[in-house]
């Protein structure tokens, strides 16, 4: 496939991970920031590739299993309640809520709808004005563009039954609190690669100071990873700490400037809880009162959620990189892709579900200390 | 057949036009036994399946088989849209329950056809319908020789519902199934992965990719009759990799045969388009549907005559040889990586759900 296979070239990755093997002398962490990584780092089987104690953590950036579980719950009820279109991208179906999960509202006799885009929700709400259409917004920056652009046209075409759930989470401040939370043992990061697509990369070098981190921003196939990280060991080896990009076919340092437009005039930051990380500053966006009109949570005025996570579900801690999916006691045991406990399990680009479908052949011990 | 064959069919042209005319789309009477239901019979199932079993229109068909032993397979079809880029509804219950006796190794012979329909269906898109049925029946040498016709009310149904039971002989000294997989067996498919999947999904959910994937919809019985013919014993296995795709089933077989299954992920045939809507839609083309592959699984020694028997017929030009079984790792599907590495391939829990980035 043109450009793809290119960066997919099996030989050119054992001479890239030869190299790092080459300049390596101390172990390292590294965390992915991003699922789609870890997914692709596990799929491919790169973390076999590198040396013992180069460790490949994985970071919190699988938005699905960041969406707190209070918002699932919102978008359950909303779900269920007759005369809505609930639409939603598809990994979030089967991520369970307190009690249920969206196909289950589904099967009750839910009108849940998976979209590809959320301007197909917006002309659901066209076709369809005697129902409420909402769309689930979940993502980090990567989405949140055309989450935005979706809200716009709403207003734009006067709608009235148009709304979007929101639940967008920010890059920098995860990688900020991860950094600042007290027993942190990641010491640099592959920034992912679509977020800074959107956004630039003219966050992070006050990140990659303050904490004298260096930060690669990486992309997602074999080879772009690959090289990420042999730049992060050469910088970690070096003692140096900056911002490199891996990934400039696709990213600049501005990122684009229209999205971003876009995103500044739809929605403001604000405190977001992360679903098994707890409330981080500044960390998500919510539609700005120019736009609160088209607020899912304000239209139906959902109460009475009362949340519960399951004791034996450890994802919190996958989630800040604290342990391997393998660690957790409920792991392959209590808690599989049939049977989640939490959305790391069920997410396609969860840690737990990446290292379930794809590390199994490994033992438990590999799983846990894969990499050290 | 495209989406839009249904609009062409001109009812006039039918054996008897003017009963089917008089409703030009289904009625609960067309279901309740009586008249209407008879000149569905007469007028639109018979025509288009004749043959001597189903002309006595009896409670059942009564046929003659050679003395042996007989393989008898049932499937349901419910497939959204009706007609998609490659083939219908109709196709597929021909070819699906062909494909379930050629895989047992079988050669099939009748099959049943049952529909479920619901009221207000348009005739003229049955009637299109059945025409596939009819030449997807001729092409694979099958009779359909007894059937039924429900309608449920309108809103109870899809449309069309068809299920299709078949009957075949299995062939002598031919054994195979699911738990006969022998360690060092080669594995190898008989083509592309993943067409069916996605046709049926670029269609449903109005993508648009830059070329038209179409279904891969095949009776295989053809392809392999050549395979046991030019192999028969070494034959150890085979599946049409439907629903579940590749990974589950070479997964059933790695569980019912107690081995592992090792895969060379490149060696894997998948079209161009194919891979690139997979890629799009963050989907794994070895657990997206096909409807005219199947999964060979035989003795090493046989592994080149199979794929140049494969590669010689219309149906298997790109057959591969995609893999072996293994005593390590038993009951996993472990791939090969491009990058070197190993993966597991997990039977999914559910259908592939795209992902959000």
């Amino acid at each position: 496939m043109k450009y793809l296979d290119e960066f997919r070239n099996g030989e050119i990755a054992q001479r890239v991970a030869r190299e790092i093997h080459a300049i390596t002398t101390r172990p390292w962490k590294i965390m992915e920031v991003c699922g789609g990584q870890t997914h692709s780092i596990i799929k491919n089987g790169i973390d076999q590739m590198l040396p013992v104690g180069v460790e490949m953590v994985h970071g919190p950036g699988c938005p699905v299993c960041v969406t707190p579980l209070e918002l699932i719950d919102k978008a359950l009820a909303i779900a269920a309640q007759p005369g809505v279109i609930f639409c939603s991208f598809g990994d979030m179906l089967r991520v369970p809520g307190t009690d249920s999960d969206l196909f289950q509202v589904k099967g009750r006799g839910g009108d849940v709808r998976v979209v590809y885009s959320p301007l197909d929700a917006v002309e659901l709400a066209v076709k369809n004005p005697d129902r409420q259409v909402v769309f689930f917004g979940v993502g980090f920056e990567t989405t949140a563009p055309a989450n935005a652009m979706s809200v716009h046209l709403a207003k734009r075409r006067g709608l009235k039954n148009f709304s979007l759930l929101v639940s967008h989470v920010l890059v920098p401040p995860a990688i900020d609190a991860i950094m600042s939370s007290p027993g942190n043992q990641v010491q640099a990061f592959l920034a992912a690669g679509h977020v800074c697509s959107v956004m630039g990369y003219w966050e992070y070098p006050p990140l990659a100071d303050q904490f004298n981190i260096p930060i690669i921003v990486t992309g997602f196939e074999p080879l772009d990873l690959l090289d990420g990280i042999r730049r992060a060991v050469i910088q970690l080896e070096r003692g140096e700490h900056h911002v490199e990009n891996a990934y400039e076919r696709i990213v600049s340092y501005a990122g684009n400037l229209e999205a971003q437009r876009l995103l500044s005039e739809v929605f403001e930051t604000t405190d977001r809880a992360w679903r098994g990380i707890g409330v981080i500053p500044r960390s998500g966006w919510k539609l700005n009162a120019a736009y609160r009109d088209f607020d899912a949570e304000e239209r139906f005025h959902i109460s009475g959620i009362r949340t519960v996570e399951s004791p034996l579900c450890h994802a919190g801690d996958v989630l800040r990189g604290a342990i391997k999916p393998g660690e957790c006691p409920a792991f392959g045991k209590e808690c599989t892709p049939r049977r989640p406990l939490g959305a790391t399990m069920v997410s396609s680009e969860g840690a737990c579900a990446a290292y379930f479908n794809y590390g199994r052949f490994l033992s438990f011990e590999q799983l846990a200390g894969a990499g050290r | 057949m495209t989406t839009d064959t249904a609009a062409t069919i001109d009812l006039s042209t039918w054996s008897c036009p003017l009963p089917l005319a008089d409703y030009p789309e289904i009625v609960m009477g067309h279901g309740g036994g009586g008249k209407l239901g008879n000149e569905l019979v007469e007028h639109l199932f018979l025509p288009a399946f004749r043959n001597a079993a189903l002309e006595n229109l009896g409670d059942a068909a009564v046929f003659d088989l050679a003395s042996g032993r007989l393989a008898m397979s049932t499937d349901s079809f419910v497939v959204q849209p009706l007609f998609f880029p490659g083939g219908s509804i109709g196709a597929l219950a021909i070819n699906g329950t062909v494909n379930d006796l050629a895989v047992s190794g079988a050669e099939p012979k009748f099959l049943s056809a049952s529909f479920i329909l619901e009221e207000g269906f348009p005739l003229a898109q049955l009637a299109a319908i059945v025409q596939e049925m009819s030449a997807a029946a001729k092409t694979a040498g099958v009779q359909i020789v007894t059937g039924d016709t429900k309608v449920v009310e309108r809103g109870h149904g899809d449309g069309v519902y068809i299920n299709t039971t078949g009957v075949g002989l299995l062939r002598a000294g031919i054994s195979v199934g699911p738990a006969l997989a022998e360690p060092g067996d080669a594995i190898l498919v008989s083509g592309t992965i993943g067409d069916h999947g996605m046709a049926i999904m670029s269609v449903r959910e109005g993508l648009e990719f830059e070329s038209q994937i179409r279904s891969d919809c095949a009776a295989l019985n053809g392809l392999i009759a050549n395979v046991l013919s030019a192999a028969g014993g070494a034959v150890h296995t085979m599946r049409d990799p439907t629903r579940g795709g590749l990974a589950s089933t070479l997964n059933e077989i790695a569980s019912a045969s107690n081995v592992g299954i090792a895969l060379d992920e490149r060696a894997i045939p998948v079209r161009p388009d194919v891979r690139s809507a997979c890629e799009l839609l963050g989907l794994d083309p070895v657990y997206v549907a096909n409807e005219g592959k199947a999964a060979f699984i035989v003795a090493p020694e046989c592994a080149d005559v199979v794929l140049s028997v494969l590669q010689a017929h219309p149906l298997g030009r790109e057959a591969a040889r995609i893999g072996t079984v293994t005593t390590d790792h038993p009951r996993m599907l472990v791939a090969r990586t491009a990058m070197g590495a190993n993966r597991v391939i997990a039977i999914p829990v559910g259908e592939q759900l795209p992902r959000i980035c």
